[in-house]
């Protein structure tokens, strides 16, 4: 029986305008499990992935995010759209910040950001400021702030919409080889139903007008993947499979208007 | 003396940049030099660019104590404009009530003109120097006060957030991100205020008008008109432009050095 780190039970998010985000969204994820969130524009899927970070109160219902055994603040790490960077602090400060938040100074958080910054290929990059990388860079910046406090849970919100194709996948890669290597339980929202299938095993589809859970996909391939895969038969066979999940629930909503 | 290739350029570019103006200011004054002659302008009236030189090297001690007394209610009123500025902007935004409570009041002290309210502080208040200052102080206070509120509430929201997720304390929050979010507002604040603590002065010198040592440049040229000695009401008039060229290019030289690694305002674009 696989652990759950992350369960949403009836959870419904009505915000101050009155409009209904959520609406009755059960969810469980497991330990280790790389989980997208896919649907159209307005589906609530970055509401609910804000909800599970704790920055947005839920309506109603509850969201348990299991305690890790050892104490921490950092128990999740969040990459935002935009690369969110300070734009007056150099690269090294910008990854330092969530330990110089939990009060680590300096000296004592180098190894981990360097080692951080490494991992993401940005080792020569300490001490630029964040307009003079492009953006894929500064997405990587954000991507080794959110490991440096070693979180279990990653948590991802259309991290890579804004960025070109190429960058796209390359950063795809580096994703699935960080999640793979830290043994991370991610949740990732995208509204690609390509990036879903390549990175996720399993693909949450959502509907909209209010946000719920239409259809949760098993995404069954062998994980991690690599460039391989985004030419294989699975991968295009598994991508048919979402793509007719997300049409269902378009279609649904077609009927309801 | 050996000067990097980049340097010579550097000076090169700056005096083509800079000839067109030298020129047309040096064309200026040396026109003014010779019609004040040619049609022989009585200095009450007009006096030549050379006479006001001479004014202000004979008047030197007088017109120099008096721009150290205006230089000095300046940057003490600029001084207290962004401590007090800054220091009440961090309270109104991390308490609403505050702000709402006395912000209007402090759009009432700015709408109404210095000029108005310049005699009532120095009746109320005995010390010459203290009115003076309060007065350079109240118009120079309010530009720092908005911009300030402004960039503390400008925080990226995201950042915000990412600080949240991390368990930020309102004191890391304000010390980390909005302070420095603020910085590029602020010092558009501080570049407005430095010229205004400047006029602040000199208006409350000239309603107070009072002589004395302690006088300052608005007095020397009220002085100076009474007496008919109008060269040396432009030698004042002078050392008060330049006061206000080098608060200026004083502010805008801060802003610069805390702006140029990061803020666009303050960066080349790439051509």
């Amino acid at each position: 029986m696989a652990e759950v780190l992350i369960r949403m039970e009836g959870v419904a998010k009505q915000f101050n305008t009155g409009v209904l985000a959520v609406q009755d969204m059960n969810l469980t994820i497991n330990r280790g499990e790389f989980v997208s969130l896919l649907g159209p524009s307005g589906c609530g899927k970055s509401t609910a992935l804000k909800m599970i970070a704790g920055l947005l109160p839920v309506t109603t219902g509850k969201i348990t995010v299991s305690a890790p055994s050892t104490k921490s603040e950092q128990d999740l790490g969040f990459v935002f759209q935009e690369p969110t960077l300070m734009p007056w602090a150099p690269v090294f400060d910008n990854v330092w910040l969530p330990l110089r938040l939990a009060g680590i100074d300096r000296k004592a958080a180098k190894a981990r950001i360097q080692a951080a910054l490494a991992e993401v290929g940005l080792s020569r990059f300490e001490a630029a400021y964040p307009r003079e990388l492009s953006g894929g860079m500064k997405m990587r910046v954000s991507i080794a702030r959110a490991l440096v406090t070693r979180p279990r849970i990653l948590l991802m919100d259309e991290p890579f919409a804004a960025l070109d194709e190429m960058t796209r996948m390359k950063l795809n890669n580096d994703v699935i080889r960080l999640a793979a290597e830290h043994a991370l339980t991610v949740v990732f929202v995208t509204h690609s139903v390509f990036e879903s299938v390549y990175l996720s095993n399993r693909v949450v589809v959502m509907a909209a007008r209010p946000g719920r859970v239409a259809a949760d996909v098993t995404i069954a391939a062998p994980w991690p993947r690599d460039e391989s895969f985004r030419t294989s038969e699975p991968y295009v066979h598994e991508c048919r499979k979402v793509s007719a999940a997300l049409k269902a629930t378009l279609n649904m909503e077609d009927i309801d208007h | 003396m050996t000067s990097s290739p980049s340097a010579v350029s550097g000076l090169k570019a700056w005096l083509a940049g800079a000839a067109a103006p030298l020129s047309l200011g040096v064309g200026l004054l040396l026109f003014w030099q010779f019609s004040v002659m040619y049609y022989a302008i009585p200095h009450y009236v007009l006096p030549s660019p050379v006479r006001i030189a001479m004014a202000l090297g004979e008047d030197w001690v007088t017109l120099g104590l008096s721009l150290v007394s205006t230089l000095r209610v300046t940057f003490i009123a600029l001084f207290l404009a962004v401590t007090l500025g800054v220091l009440l902007a961090v309270l109104f935004t991390q308490w609403r009530w505050l702000e709402r409570s006395l912000l209007p009041y402090a759009v009432v002290l700015q709408v109404t003109p210095i000029v108005s309210l310049a005699p009532l502080i120095i009746i109320w208040v005995g010390d010459i120097q203290v009115a003076l200052l309060i007065c350079a102080w109240l118009v120079a206070f309010f530009p720092i006060l908005s911009n300030t509120i402004l960039g503390l509430n400008s925080a990226d929201h995201n950042l915000v957030d990412l600080f949240e997720v991390y368990g930020a304390t309102r004191w890391q929050k304000l010390v980390l991100l909005r302070l420095p979010s603020a910085m590029p507002y602020f010092l558009g604040g501080l570049k407005i205020s430095g010229g205004l603590a400047l006029i602040g002065a000199v208006v409350a010198e000239f309603v107070a008008g009072t002589g004395g040592v302690g006088s300052g440049l608005a007095f020397r040229i009220l002085e100076s008109g009474y007496q008919l000695r109008i060269p040396r009401m432009f030698a004042a008039l002078i050392l008060i432009s330049l006061t206000g060229i080098a608060i200026y290019l004083a502010t805008n030289w801060v802003s610069w050095v805390f702006l140029h690694k990061w803020h666009d305002s303050a960066v080349k674009r790439e051509v």
